[in-house]
């Protein structure tokens, strides 16, 4: 899932400012699964903002709405009337979920509530760990399904980098390192083998380095 | 409260197993404390979410208090400490929003500490007295929905 975090009440206050009437909008997906902009946390944000802006002397008006998802138009619709009754929208979406509201929207400002973070998942109770860096050319099927790419600090596709201690990473020593358990885990499923292949350095074209990517489905389109 | 009426609103959710009981205990044996708390009887203080904080303030309460078992006594294991989490969260909130943090406390008390709860709730009325009138109050009351009576 994307996993993103809010942005500070002033830093919100600040950017909202000109603005009187603000549609805080949700989304019902990925944000709500890591508890930053789902339902709960527009009330959440709209209430910390009414505070403020109260204390401040601002005279916002936030409405509240959540919708399924923000990166979908047939979802977007739903919130269409809302959004055209607010001065501005305050998106806490993902970044591809803000950007998809303003795009269907030109005239209407929309900002970002939160700051997308990362791919990641759930490891346990309030802790997210980001896993994928969505570079575009997987290798995890070299790597006995842990991706060095993500999860190594160095992105060595040929590691240890020799500086890890026990089993814990040489930059971030509060991460295991992720050679350790690459190596741990083709051990366990007979797969040690797979280390003696060089992995030659990393194409990087699929990934952003290339701009904005974009995926054509000729079998989806008519 | 507003600047000519000095006496604070206060919300106190209370857990049904222990605060709440030790509440209705203050109340049986006659102990004295001041009024000006509103009881909101919760199942359980893990089920007080982030939000229902804020709606209080945003409601016109000058303090909230929560109050929930002793740690490591609660009913369903482990909501005072759900609970503890979420009014730092909150507090953390409030101080962004430009609101003491002081003006949110979790306590703990027994089923059996009627003493130890009036006694929290006149710190508490002490503590909100000193800091005033929530700020948020100052304008846009008109605004404000379900205000607290």
């Amino acid at each position: 899932m994307i996993v993103a975090e809010r942005k500070t009440i002033p830093e919100l206050v600040e950017i909202l400012k000109p603005h009187k009437k603000i549609l805080a909008l949700g989304c019902g997906t990925c944000v709500t699964v890591c508890l930053s902009g789902g339902e709960r946390e527009v009330s959440i944000i709209s209430s910390a903002l009414r505070i403020a802006s109260r204390v401040q002397d601002l005279s916002f008006e936030i409405d509240e709405l959540t919708i399924e998802r923000q990166c979908d138009n047939i979802f977007i619709e739903q919130a269409a009337e809302a959004i055209q009754k607010a001065d501005a929208v305050l998106s806490t979406a993902c970044g591809a979920g803000v950007q998809a509201i303003a795009e269907r929207f030109p005239q209407k400002p929309v900002y970002a509530g939160l700051n997308t973070t990362f791919l990641g998942i759930l490891e346990e109770r309030g802790i997210w760990t980001e896993k994928c860096a969505a570079c575009g050319a997987c290798v995890l099927h070299k790597y006995g399904g842990i991706c060095p790419v993500t999860r190594c600090a160095k992105r060595m596709l040929n590691g240890p980098c020799g500086g890890s201690r026990e089993d814990r990473c040489e930059v971030r020593q509060d991460r295991p390192c992720a050679w350790q358990l690459i190596y741990k885990r083709l051990k366990d499923i007979n797969q040690l083998e797979r280390l003696k292949e060089m992995e030659p350095a990393k194409n990087w074209n699929p990934s952003l380095s290339g701009g904005p990517r974009t995926l054509i489905r000729d079998d989806h389109r008519v | 409260m507003n600047a000519n009426n000095a006496e604070p609103k206060i919300v106190a959710f209370c857990c049904h197993y222990c605060a709440y009981a030790a509440a209705d205990l203050a109340g049986s044996g006659r102990l004295q404390y001041p009024p000006n708390i509103r009881i909101i009887r919760s199942p359980c203080t893990g089920r007080l979410e982030i939000n229902f904080f804020m709606k209080a303030f945003e409601a016109g309460a000058d303090g909230v208090l929560v109050a929930g078992c002793e740690e490591g006594s609660c009913h369903f294991k482990e909501g005072n400490y759900l609970a503890k989490g979420r009014v730092n969260a909150t507090k953390q909130l409030l101080q962004e929003a430009g609101l003491e943090p002081e003006r949110l406390r979790m306590v703990n008390v027994s089923a059996a500490s009627s003493q130890k709860f009036a006694e929290y709730v006149r710190e508490m009325v002490e503590t909100v007295t000193k800091l005033g009138p929530a700020s948020n109050k100052k304008t846009n009351t008109k605004e404000q929905t379900g205000a607290i009576q």
